[in-house]
């Protein structure tokens, strides 16, 4: 299987990507770790003619810390994210879940930004972004704006992302003492995406739940909160009943496509399963803390 | 599409080829530069049975524009062996019977070449998790690990550890 035609571009800057994109309009795609975009390719899912490829851009990878927050340049692999010792400290959710994400080589190649653009159910950063309360940095023609996460996401392969602007930052708060976080995934081989899953991250004071972020992968045509399951656990000390509650109202907000993953309530099912040991790992990692 | 000349280091030479951007960069290595060591299994980056060292890293080169490798460095199973000896690597597969068919091996062996300077003490299960993304339809896996950690303990003893 091969592409179809197309002419390559490799920008060197940020601002050449932007203008490449501004002067090719929709016929331009911008390719990242390229494992989604190339394979539809393949397939004629996607048939763009210009490719604009990120990845000699070094201005669009890397992690560093400012003022409390991390900054991880959307090109940033996830073999990268795993290694951060940076992240390991302040957004250990983060290399947590990107272990999950298909194997070594794919990781090799795939991005942070890549995984959250592309606006797949199936990914697992759209999640995990939400439960970490990331904020992205897109840049156009008319300068950059922010977005939260939660807000980002609009349906199957739909964001907010336009089609002359680019993802170039992921904006993550460091972690504070007391919190948990887990990422609990379910699938059915290596390299498979998950049949479901769900990210939480928590924090306690005093053992009292102060704020809690519950997400689920690839049970909706996008990324899931669970805010009811969330608002049932803020300000409680959380116990099995509480968690069982939770995981009911995480549920109620499915609406998973049937695949050969599974059927609608089986994998409904299986993400409450998810958002309980997801929960419970996360509470245990708040008072380990 | 107009063919884009590329220049990148192979197995230590250097070549110079025409490629279209869409050729892939297994096409490139298998079609145009004659090195066939390197398989096409899945062609969707399941299988891992293309898999070569690009830039230090183990990549899956059919998921990989020939165009992305310009100004880069490839190895491929074609570079492991040094003046007739055989790489640790491909000693312990043969040693420990780590293959049948052979087809997924250049992968493997390719993998584990990275996969032991990343890690060069594995557990069994690291291997196991290292080496995930290579598909084998024969051994069942269990003497590839043994492979592998042959592979791992003569390394060991060569760079004298």
């Amino acid at each position: 299987m091969i592409p179809g035609t197309f002419d390559y571009h490799a920008p060197a800057t940020v601002d050449e990507a932007i203008r490449l994109l501004g002067e090719l309009g929709d016929e331009a795609k911008l390719l990242a770790g390229g494992h989604s975009l190339l394979p539809m390719m393949k397939l004629r899912f996607a048939s763009p003619k210009h490719l604009i490829d990120l990845n000699r851009i070094g201005a669009l990878k890397g992690i560093r810390e400012q003022s409390g927050m991390i900054h991880i340049g959307a090109m940033t692999t996830e073999n990268e994210l795993i290694a951060s010792a940076l992240l390991r400290e302040k957004c250990p959710l983060l290399p947590e879940a990107a272990k999950w994400i298909s194997d070594p080589q794919v990781r090799n190649c795939g991005t942070l930004g890549g995984d959250i653009a592309h606006g797949d159910p199936g990914n697992d950063h759209p999640a995990v972004m939400m439960a970490v309360d990331a904020v992205f940095v897109l840049q156009g023609p008319r300068g950059e704006r922010l977005i939260v996460a939660d807000r980002f996401f609009h349906g199957l392969y739909y964001t907010e992302l336009a089609p002359d602007e680019i993802l170039t930052e992921i904006r993550i708060p460091a972690v504070s003492k007391g919190t948990g976080y887990a990422y609990c995934k379910l699938k059915r081989k290596t390299g498979d995406f998950a049949t479901a899953a769900a990210a939480v991250q928590l924090r306690l004071d005093g053992g009292v739940c102060k704020k809690i972020n519950i997400a689920l992968t690839n049970v909706a045509p996008t990324a899931l909160k669970a805010g009811d399951a969330e608002m049932s656990l803020t300000g409680k000390v959380i116990d099995e009943a509480l968690i069982e509650q939770a995981a009911r109202k995480a549920m109620a907000v499915c609406d998973p496509a049937e695949d050969q993953r599974g059927n609608r309530d089986y994998k409904t099912h299986m993400a409450g399963e998810m958002t309980r040991r997801a929960i419970r790992q996360a509470l245990a990692r708040a008072k380990g803390n | 599409m107009a063919k884009q000349h590329i220049v990148f280091s192979l197995n230590g030479g250097v070549v110079e080829i025409l490629v279209e951007p869409r050729t892939l960069l297994i096409h490139a290595l298998r079609e145009t530069l004659g090195q066939t060591g390197s398989h096409i299994g899945c062609e969707t980056s399941h299988c891992g049975a293309c898999t070569v060292d690009f830039n230090g890293k183990s990549v899956k080169s059919c998921t990989v524009l020939a165009v992305q490798a310009d100004g880069g460095e490839v190895l491929t199973v074609e570079g492991l062996a040094h003046n007739g000896a055989l790489h640790p690597v491909q000693e312990g597969f043969m040693q420990e019977h780590g293959l049948q068919c052979g087809f997924c091996t250049p992968g493997m062996l390719i993998r584990a070449y990275r996969f032991l300077q990343e890690n060069p003490s594995p557990t069994d299960e690291d291997i196991r998790m290292g080496m995930s993304g290579n598909l084998c339809r024969c051994t069942g896996y269990q003497n590839i690990v043994k492979a592998v950690q042959y592979a791992a303990n003569k390394l060991r003893a060569t760079q004298g550890a």
